[in-house]
């Protein structure tokens, strides 16, 4: 039963997750946070141009959250803003349907989510966070 | 006396059911309380032949329900030992009493440049209300701060806190989290050498234990019917005669008019119906007032004893397991074991326990700033009452036990 949701790549992702501290010069950052069950991250980009050059994150989250975030900032990397933002979106059906179209092989290990609503909101949080972040440039 | 937990447990049917073959086991009191079958059959019985509208119709189902509603009244003021019925306001719940006081005698006393005292453990309901008038009269809010890891309120703080005389001191009786009860009766008893107005939150703490206004010595006390076996949609207020009778209206419409004019305005009646505008929760009463026959002829004392005996046992248990922390005292006052895990996220907890039949808490609790405090953003919490027994305790450990061995 717990193997649907947490499978043996995600346990490793919030175990020992990717991109997890904090990121020098940033020029876009936000923190993003569930009121239902208190998780609570702060993710930081490095924008270079047009394309997302850096990502990492800091923070206290529960293994969905966690290993989203471990995945999403590894996937984001080198992209440009609109294809970060096609993937938002692709990743959002995969969450919530489980479906998975253009969507990164490594991210498929969350369509389990789909299945537990209450767990949806922590599987897209990071990806919430990463919309309002890069609207927001550091001061 | 000892509660008969078995006899107990036959009376509640929710425990009929399984979660993938698990038995359930129920360890979100704090939440919210499973019904016993006697509290189902009155509400059943209820609406079938005593529902009507309360007050209004002079017709034989009218009759038996305003009787119904008006002996609830009764009931909840013999629970809480107030000097008279007439003194119980029915709310929506606690959170809704403490928004009418706020908003009635709160804006008639609450100046600028006053203060309201609050406490750093208070659950967001007892927190935000005062927060809010506060900012709208310009008046000034402290708090009394918990001492480390929430071992208790800071009495020594308190003290010289009520001292000052704050205009108000709002706390909460027994805390949603900590695992410990406040000395209402000492803390009001300073209040009032400072001629300081008391509100208590007794959501917690009414039906779990007894609870006596008269002894406490406070000048409102709120609580909630689904906290101790009653349906949830219905809870009180109770304050001083003489409080309740200086308080404007605070919402407008039937029930709580006297005269009504098209050219002048309205007379209002007095206290209780004054706060009681428009068709009250009738079924909720009756049902609640079950709810507290029911608890009375288990025991309040016995209740408490048995909630506080197995939230010890599972305090000495969960310590067993490494980087487990436990909030709140050493040994537990109320029912309440909040905990977190080190490297292991309550969300995660929670889902896991699920998944084995147990309902746990996972989150903020609703009090934001106390987990903050304790440097805990996420917490898990295991609450126990009159239905809860032994081997409850056993499959929360061993849960918690697989749970870190799955997920560290």
């Amino acid at each position: 039963m717990d193997n649907e949701l947490y499978q043996a790549v995600l346990l490793q992702h919030s175990k020992k997750p990717r991109n997890f501290g904090p990121l020098e010069n940033p020029t876009h950052a936000a923190d993003g946070h569930n009121a239902l069950c208190g998780d609570e991250i702060s993710l930081a980009l490095r924008v270079e141009g047009d394309t997302v050059s850096d990502a990492k994150f800091t923070g206290s989250a529960c293994a969905i959250c966690t290993a989203s975030a471990s995945l999403m900032t590894g996937e984001i990397k080198g992209l440009s803003r609109e294809a970060v933002q096609t993937l938002a979106t692709n990743f959002r059906h995969l969450a919530i349907e489980g479906t998975a179209t253009d969507v990164p092989k490594k991210l498929e290990v969350l369509g389990g989510v789909h299945q537990f609503p209450q767990r949806v909101k922590c599987a897209v949080l990071p990806w919430e966070t990463l919309a309002t972040a890069l609207k927001t440039p550091v001061a | 006396m000892a509660l008969n937990v078995s006899s107990i447990r036959e009376q509640f049917p929710f425990l009929k059911e399984t979660v993938n073959g698990h038995p359930l086991i129920y360890l979100d009191n704090a939440a919210s309380s499973q019904k016993p079958a006697r509290v189902i059959q009155r509400m059943s019985r209820f609406l079938e032949s005593e529902y009507a509208n309360v007050h209004r119709g002079i017709h034989l189902l009218s009759e038996r329900a305003t009787a119904a509603y008006e002996q609830a009244r009764v009931s909840v003021g013999k629970l809480l030992n107030t000097p008279g019925p007439e003194e119980v306001v029915f709310t929506r719940g606690t959170t809704e009493a403490v928004n009418l006081v706020a908003n009635t005698w709160g804006r008639e006393n609450i100046k600028a440049g006053d203060t309201i005292l609050l406490t750093e453990m208070e659950h967001h309901s007892n927190l935000l209300p005062w927060m809010k008038l506060a900012g709208d009269t310009g008046a000034k809010i402290a708090f009394v701060p918990v001492l480390e890891n929430g071992a208790a309120l800071d009495l020594e703080a308190a003290r010289r806190l009520l001292a000052a005389g704050p205009k108000l001191f709002a706390f909460v009786h027994v805390p949603n989290t900590l695992g410990l009860e406040n000395p209402a009766e000492q803390l009001c008893q300073w209040a009032a050498g400072s001629g300081t107005t008391t509100f208590v939150d007794a959501a917690q703490s009414a039906g779990h234990q007894p609870v006596d206004v008269q002894r406490m010595g406070c000048d409102f006390l709120a609580t909630s019917s689904h906290k101790m076996c009653g349906p949830s949609g219905i809870g009180a207020l109770w304050g001083r005669q003489e409080l309740l009778a200086a308080m404007p209206p605070w919402q407008y419409g039937g029930e709580m008019v006297d005269r009504a004019y098209y050219d002048k305005p309205a007379t209002f009646r007095s206290h209780p119906a004054r706060f009681e505008a428009g068709t009250p929760a009738i079924l909720e009463a009756a049902g609640w007032a079950e709810a507290i026959a029911f608890l009375n002829d288990t025991g309040l004392e016995a209740i408490r004893d048995h909630s506080i005996s197995l939230a010890n046992l599972a305090a000495t248990r969960l310590r067993e397991i490494d980087g487990l922390r436990i909030f709140g005292p050493e040994n537990r006052q109320s029912g309440i074991v909040t905990f977190s895990i080190e490297g292991v996220h309550a969300h995660d907890v929670a889902f896991f326990a699920n998944e084995r039949g147990l309902a746990l808490r996972a989150g903020h609790h609703c009090a934001q700033p106390l987990m903050r405090k304790l440097g805990s953003p996420s917490s898990s919490r295991a609450s126990f009452y009159l239905y809860n027994d032994t081997p409850d305790v056993e499959a929360l450990v061993s849960t918690l036990k697989e749970a870190v061995a799955f997920f560290r």
